[in-house]
Parts: C-alpha cells; structure tokens; sequence
C-alpha cells in the first residue's frame, strides 16, 4: 500500500500537467472545432456542426497556407535527406579535418532560427541602400535583380526552402553519420575484396543497412516540414497572409491570436486537419517502408 | 599459385597519446606458401597474424618489402585487383540479402570480358552451393541459419569467383566446440577438392596442426618458426613455440648442464655430452614421462585424472616454472602413491633443451 | 595480367584517390562556407558602422574601421537585456522543474510497482503522437482565463513535462542492475534516498543530455512566447528579436539588428563550441530513440 502510494506521488506532477496541458486540450480542440460560432468573450455558441471545417476550407488564406505548406514539405524533405546523405558519406570517408566540419555542420542546430532567419532577409532582401548580397551575385553572372523577400512568390518560396534546409541539416547529417558508422566495417572490406564498385557498395550494402535511419528522418522530416512557421516568421515577419506565405501552423495561430485572432474554433479546425494530414502521410510513410526497409 | 612475402614489415603509429613509438605488426616476413597448400598462420593474440592476411589480401599497405603471387609483384595493388578470396571470422555476409544473393555478389562485380550471364552465374552458385552442401539453404536469409550454416555461406561467397588465393581469419572460432571439429574437416575437404593454395589464421595451434600443410608460427610480428605441423611439434625452435604447441601444454623445469649432463636439481635426467656448462629450460612434453619406481625425477603426487586410455597425473616439483606438472601416461600403468611421491624417468625423444638465456634450443 | 599491367592498374588506382580526395574535400568545404557565411555576415555587419553599411550598395565583405556602437545601440534602444535575462530565467527554471518532473515519473515508471504501472505508462507514450500545435490552442484559453498572460508561471508551466523525456530516462533507469536496489533495500535505504544516491549519478550522460535538449528548446521558443505576452517586459529573445525587426531602431538600421542578433546566438553557441562532443551524441542519442 505504501509503496504505491509513493509511486502515485511520484507520478502526480506528471500526471496534473499533462492532464490539464494535454488530455484536456485534446479533448476540448476537438469540442471547439465543431462549436459553431463560438464567442471567445462570451463563451457561448450557437450550435454544433461541421461549419468551421467548411469554412476553413473554403478560406482562400487556408488554401495558401496548404498549398505552401506542401510545396515546401515536397521540396525540402527529400532534399535535405538527399544531401545530408550525400554530406555523411563523404564525412565518413575522410580522417583529417572531420572532426572541424561536423562540428561546423551542426552549428545551425544551436542557433535562435528567428535571429539568423534575420541574417537570411538581410542577405536576400532588396533595400533602398543595397540588392541584397545573393541579388548582386545573381546580377554579377548576368542574371536580373531580384527581392526575394518581398518580390515574386517563386523567389520567396526559393529562400524559404533555402532557409529551412540550412536549418534541418545538422540533425539529419548527425544522425546519418552515427548511423553511417554503424555500420560493420568488415561488410566494405568484404566488397572491396570482391572487387565491388563504389556505386554498388553504396547501394547494395550501405543504403539498405542504414535504411531504417534514412526512413526515420523522412517521417520525422515530413512531420517537422508540415509543422513549418517559425522559420517564415523570421524570414517574412509576422503578417505571413500579407506576404503570401503562410503555412497551416501560422493559419492556426492567425486565427487564434493577433490582428485575425479570436476564433478558437476555426482553430482547432485547422489544427485538426493538420492533424489528419500528417497522420495519414506517416501512416502511408510507414507502410512503405515496412516493404522497402531492411530491419535486422 | 604460389605466394612469396619478401622482407615484408608492416608498422602502425603509435595510437596512445603519451607513447607515439611505432608499433610492429608484421616485421620482415620472409616465406614462400607452394601452390595448392593450406598454410596456418598461428600464434596469439595480437601477434600481427591477421594483420599478415590483411597485407596478402591488399587491404593493408605494407610499409617494407613485397608479395608475389606466382611471378607478379602484387605489392601496391588494390585488393580488388589481386583476385583473392577473404572469409572473415564473423562472416561478413550480407544481413539483408538471401544466401543466393551473397554468392551473387562478387560475380555481379565483374565487368567487361569476365561479365556473366544470369544463367552463369545461376550454374557458378549451384556448384559452389554443392561443394560446400548449401543447396538447400539458398533461399534463407543469414539470420535464419546456424553459425555453422552461415560460415559454409562465407566460403561459398569467397569461392565463387574463383579466386587464386583464399584466405580465412580465424574462421572457426565463432563455431562451438563440435562444430568445430565438423568445419575444419570440410575445410580440409574443400581445399583440397579445389587445390586453391589458402591461408588461414588461427590462435588455436590443435586446428592449426590438425588440418595444416604448413605451419607458420608467430609471436610480436616476428616469424618463429615454419613447418609441417608434426616436425614442429617434434623439433620446436625456442621455448616458445614448444610451449604454444601441444596440448595439455608442455612441461617447463629450471635446469642445468654440468660437465655433460642435463640436471633439475640434483637428479641428472639426460645426458648431454660436449655440451658447455649452464643454465638451461627442461621442456617436456606430457607424454614423456614413464612411471618409474627407480626414475631420476621424483615429484610430489598431487592427484591423478582417469581419461579412459590414458591417466593424466599432476604432481608438483619445485624447479617446475607454474603450479603443477601434467603428465600422460597410459592407463594400464600401476601406481601406488604409497609415500606421497611419484617417480619418472623420460623418453628423451620427449624432452628439449633451450637455453636458459636466448630460450633457443640445444640440441643433444 | 603481367608487371606492366600491375603497375598501371597501381598508378591508376592511386591517382584515382586522389581525384576522388580532393572533390570530396572541395564539396565539404563548400557546405562548411554556406552553414559559416551567415554567421560571419552577422558579425561582420554588426561591426559596420551604421553609415558605412547603408553607403555599402555593393556590400563589402571586411571592415577596416570596427566599431563597437551597434552593440551600445542594441542594449540601450531595446530592451534586449531584459530578454535576455527574460529568456534565462525561463529556460533555466523550465529545465529544472521538468528535470524533477521527468525524474520521478521516470523513477516510478522504471523502479516502483504500482496497480495500474502498464495502463498509465501506455497513456503516457500514446500522448507522445499529440503534436503541439494541436493542444496550444486550449492552453492559450486556458492560461488567458487564468489570468497568467505576461506572468513567468504562463511560459513555464505547459512545457514542465516531456513524455518523451520520461520515456528516455525510464529506459535508461532500467538499465541499472535491480540488484543494486535489492541490495540498497536489504541496507534499509529508502526509495528517494536510493534515486538519489544511486540512479541520478549512473544516469548522469541521460541526463545531461536531455538538460542540453531542453535548454536549447527554451532558448529557442517562440511560438508559445508569443502567444502568451504581449509586454516588452516578458519577452524572451526570439520575440524580442521579432519585435526589434519591426519596430526596433527603426527598420534600416542592419548593424544594431546583427549585433543584437549576434548577442542572441553566443550564449548557445559558446555552449555548444565547449560541450560539442557532448551535446551531438546527445542529439544523436535523443534523435535516435524517439
């Protein structure tokens, strides 16, 4: 008896703040996103119904939230696994100097994503003082002068992509080449006895072996990639609708906070779509890899 | 094909911080392994023996000397040219590919004139399968096998590609006790149904010498002594090659010559005219004792193992180096161990003499 | 195959390496300069004075007059070292009170037998599928009908527990011999004084790690922050760099932004240059379980 009652003890800080900052929210979103006409002053509503999903998706700024959103999880995750893959290869295969690019590699990882987003805008964007440092290179091999922070979409869209690989690639590269030199040393010297190309050893022996890494950083990078706001924010300002770029977070908290703020249950709509759409592609993740993966 | 290893010398940096001494794995090695032949590379642990392989393999760079296979220089060739085949002591196969695909895979490495068919490669694997009597394993990933299984699996995998040389690291010694006496009798079958001149690594000198046409002793990098397993064991160089060889382990006394005689302690025990006088090590092997109620050697009886033929007793004498003696004698010999006391005399053909400084033998 | 064939097939695979050598030394040398070039635009830029960044059209990549007023600027037209001080308050009473938090569910979870330990340990790790975005919203209501908007205990309080965290240490508290409890049992050690003494020294490297995790989590938050204050003097950095890129200094002045930028960064980064070795594996051990 006394035992468990310690062991109640321990758990009960756990226990009350999940309750109240987890369980309850779960439950209550869900509540809020089919209250129609929800009042956040009065706390009444009129009714319950489907409304705020319907309304969500008929909001012209949801579907460019959606549209952004995917353009930049479709961009950016098979990417940046690309080439950090690319990147831990090479890594495992030099001695000198190794040591001092990873350690430079994971930089991004420590840093304030909205202070260096700030870098990025000071370096792409377009001023009455200057084009912006990457405008003038872009003009110095002859191309045009170009905002990318406030001028055509696919020039935003490039930076935004630019800036969230720069800033997923530490993790990705420090788990590919923990997972890289994991793997058993005698398997290389084995194909290398038999004669076996680079291309094939890469492919035959090395991908299927870190494979199950290689899928964890895509499902995580999807689900990370969905959940994209704060790196916008810093590169575009809090006004992400004015700009065009919203993501479906940012729509979430557009319309829960802020100038477009205030309703709860168009919020938790949103958020629950959200929610859908990252559970299904995680599930379909999983079912492929489960055919493609090899685990041990 | 025939290997030679010219002064070959292999050294490492030093890897601790405070002592950056170079260390020696493999220090001028000079051998030929005559075609066809299965030589055992023996010694202990660390002695550079795997290091030796790597360097006939191509995967370590020698830093002196060189490796002819049959009249070709193969020194700075990349292991992939050398047309060797490696078995590693932990298989290496393939974890995510079928046994049928981990013998494919050397073949699908080849290209231009040596490129195969599908129904080649499919006639190469169904031959190796059945030297090494795998056929029906073929479709079994390595996790599903035996460690036995999985070790025939990595011969096949090494000999597909016919190679000019095969090569094992210690390929017996992940196997239990049974298995291993199975293995290596396969091994002896399979080099010699093949005729590919093959060298494997081994710390354990009962399978080294059981299935060995050759043997070459190692200790810290430095070659000890080559020959046939039982010439070996009959006329051991130094004191350490007769110690590593044989089991139970040889027997080692404190002795002495004087005026040409070979003493331990007060009792002559053999004679050894025109020999100088000195200090010398009494080596016997355990079958050199002979029950002998009037022997020169008389030892404390400890106790006695009944092993069916023979009877192993262990006694002990205060000149021997280590805890007890251990000899062999057969079982139908009577003993009465009356007093406490035990008596030999020796077989001398059993018993070596080295030098109590250089440990080099002197011959009687 | 003959001595001449061999020698080529020699020459050949040693140039080969170094071909190869020198590309992959240049294609990591071009990836360090991207993830190094905005940080050392930070610096440089925060060093130009404010006149000669704005004469710059085409931006120069040194100075030869350095100057120390952007930082003077950054500290003294914003509040910066409230958020700082802000920021370190939040992060380090958040970590400590989820590190309590975390240790002992985790001790209950891993050592004490409790009616109902399976059932409560499942709910635990199934609320590890509920993103965040999707329980903010309630909080948000929550913590404004308490009355806790712009107040410390708003920050903190969502973000004292981390199932997964518990999960970490719960696996790594198993790992410890039972004996050892059984042992300190027989000695008549109580349970606290066993996690104290025994479980929290051995587990030491988990918990560094998930330390590091979350601090660099707290130093980095923004979204929660936001949401929850609206005055200056509850700012934590990442919403004071925000405000300070649309309403600070006026918006042209680049050089202040950097140097605030660049005061924002070293804490983390200083962090980091000394435990490097330390925080990747923790990453690499965190990123891995999960």
């Amino acid at each position: 008896m006394k035992k468990n009652l310690t062991a109640w003890l321990c758990l009960l800080p756990a226990i009350i703040f999940l309750g109240v900052f987890m369980v309850y929210p779960l439950v209550d979103v869900l509540i809020y996103s089919f209250e129609e006409g929800y009042n956040f002053a009065s706390q009444t509503s009129f009714g319950t119904g489907t409304y705020n999903y319907s309304y969500v998706l008929h909001d012209p700024y949801f579907i460019q939230a959606l549209k952004n959103t995917f353009i930049i999880v479709i961009i950016t995750v098979p990417l940046s696994t690309g080439i950090a893959l690319l990147i831990s290869l090479l890594l495992s295969n030099i001695k000198a100097l190794r040591d001092f690019f990873q350690t430079v590699y994971f930089l991004p990882y420590v840093t304030n994503t909205l202070a260096v987003g700030l870098v990025f805008m000071i370096l792409f964007k377009k001023t009455a003082y200057s084009d912006g440092l990457v405008s003038l290179l872009i003009q110095f091999f002859g191309g045009p002068s170009v905002d990318f922070i406030d001028g055509p979409y696919w020039a935003k869209m490039f930076v935004m992509c630019f800036y969230t690989i720069w800033i997923v690639m530490p993790f990705k590269i420090l788990i590919l080449t923990s997972a890289l030199a994991s793997v058993n040393p005698m398997y290389y010297k084995a194909a290398l006895v038999d004669a076996t190309p680079k291309w094939r050893i890469f492919f035959k022996i090395t991908l299927p072996m870190i494979s199950p890494m290689v899928f964890y950083l895509v499902i995580t990078g999807f689900i990370g990639a969905f959940k994209a706001y704060s790196d916008e924010v810093a590169l575009f300002g809090t006004d992400l609708n004015a700009a065009g770029m919203n993501t479906i977070v940012g729509y979430v908290y557009d319309m829960l906070y802020g100038n477009s703020g205030g309703y709860p249950s168009y919020a938790s709509a949103a958020a629950l779509i959200l929610f859908a759409i990252v559970f299904t592609i995680t599930t379909i993740n999983l079912m492929v890899s489960k055919k493609t993966v090899y685990y041990q | 094909m025939k290997i030679v290893l010219e002064h070959l010398t292999k050294k490492f940096p030093g890897i601790s911080k405070k002592d950056k001494s170079e260390v020696i794995a493999v220090n001028d090695f000079n051998f030929e392994i005559p075609d066809g032949k299965l030589i055992g590379l023996l010694g202990p642990s660390g002695c550079g023996k795997s290091t030796a392989l790597n360097l006939i393999c191509g995967l370590e760079k020698p830093t002196n000397g060189r490796i002819i296979f049959g009249d070709l220089d193969v020194t700075g060739l990349p292991p992939e040219n050398r047309g060797v085949g490696l078995v590693f002591q932990n298989y290496a196969l393939y974890p995510h590919l079928t046994v049928y695909d981990n013998i494919k895979f050397p073949l699908e490495n080849l290209r231009g004139k040596d490129k195969l068919t599908k129904e080649q490669m499919d006639a190469k694997i169904q031959e190796v399968a059945k030297l090494v009597q795998i056929e029906n394993l073929l479709e079994r990933r390595p996790s599903e096998m035996s460690g036995g299984q999985q070790q025939r699996v990595a011969i096949a995998r090494a000999l597909v590609k016919r190679p000019q040389v095969l090569l094992l690291d210690e390929p017996l010694s992940n196997l239990d006790a049974r298995l291993r006496l199975q293995t290596r009798e396969e091994l002896k079958r399979i080099q010699q149904e093949t005729g590919i001149t093959t060298v494997f690594v081994t710390h354990d000198q009962e399978e080294a010498m059981s299935i060995s046409d050759t043997i070459v002793v190692m200790k810290d990098g430095v070659l000890q002594q080559m020959g046939e397993p039982q010439s070996i064991y009959d006329e051991p160089i130094n004191l350490f090659v007769a110690s590593f060889l044989g089991t139970p382990q040889i027997n080692v006394f404190d002795g002495y010559i004087k005026d040409g005689g070979v003493y331990i302690g007060e009792a002559k025990v053999l004679d050894a005219k025109g020999q100088p006088d000195g200090d010398v090590s009494v080596a016997i092997r355990p079958e050199g004792f002979v029950l002998d109620s009037n022997g020169p050697l008389e030892c404390e009886f400890v106790t006695r193992e009944v092993m069916g033929r023979d009877t192993s007793f262990v006694a002990k004498h205060d000149k021997f180096r280590g805890e007890k003696l251990r000899a062999i004698i057969p079982s139908e010999e009577i003993y009465d161990g009356k007093d406490g006391k035990v008596r030999f005399s020796l077989k001398p053909s059993k018993v070596h003499i080295f030098d109590g400084k250089t440990d080099e033998r002197i011959k009687l | 195959m003959n001595e001449l064939e061999n020698k080529k097939i020699e020459e050949k695979a040693r140039t080969s390496e170094k071909v190869r050598k020198a590309v992959m030394y240049s294609l990591l040398t071009v990836w360090a300069i991207l993830v190094l070039f905005p940080f050392y635009w930070m610096i440089l830029s925060s060093i130009k004075s404010y006149g000669s960044y704005n004469s710059e059209y085409i931006p120069k990549f040194f100075t030869l007059s350095p100057t120390l007023e952007n930082y003077v600027t950054a500290f003294t037209a914003v509040p910066l070292a409230r958020y700082f001080f802000n920021t370190l308050i939040f992060t380090v009473v958040t970590t400590a009170l989820m590190m309590i938090v975390v240790i002992l569910s985790a001790f209950a979870f891993a050592r004490l037998d409790f009616k109902g330990k399976d059932i409560v340990f499942s709910l635990f790790l199934s609320l590890m599928m509920i993103p965040n975005e999707l329980v903010i919203i309630t909080n948000y209501v929550t913590i404004t009908n308490l009355n806790m908007r712009n107040t410390f205990m708003g920050l903190i309080l969502p973000s004292v527990t981390s199932v997964f965290y518990i999960y970490l240490l719960k696996e790594n508290f198993e790992q410890i011999p039972e004996n050892l409890y059984k042992a300190a049992k027989v000695d008549g050690t109580s349970d606290f004084r066993y996690l104290w003494k025994v479980m929290i020294p051995i587990s030491k490297p988990t918990l560094v790690t998930i330390t590091i995790l979350k601090v660099i989590e707290c130093w980095n938050s923004y979204v929660w922050p936001r949401l929850i204050t609206d005055d200056q003097n509850y700012f934590l950095v990442s919403n004071g760099i925000q405000e300070i890129r649309e309403n600070g200094f006026g918006r042209e002045n680049v050089p202040a932004m950097m140097a605030a930028v660049v005061v924002i960064s070293v804490p983390l980064v200083v962090l980091f240059l000394v435990f490097r070795h330390k925080i990747m594996e923790g990453v690499a051990r965190g990123g891995t379980k999960g």
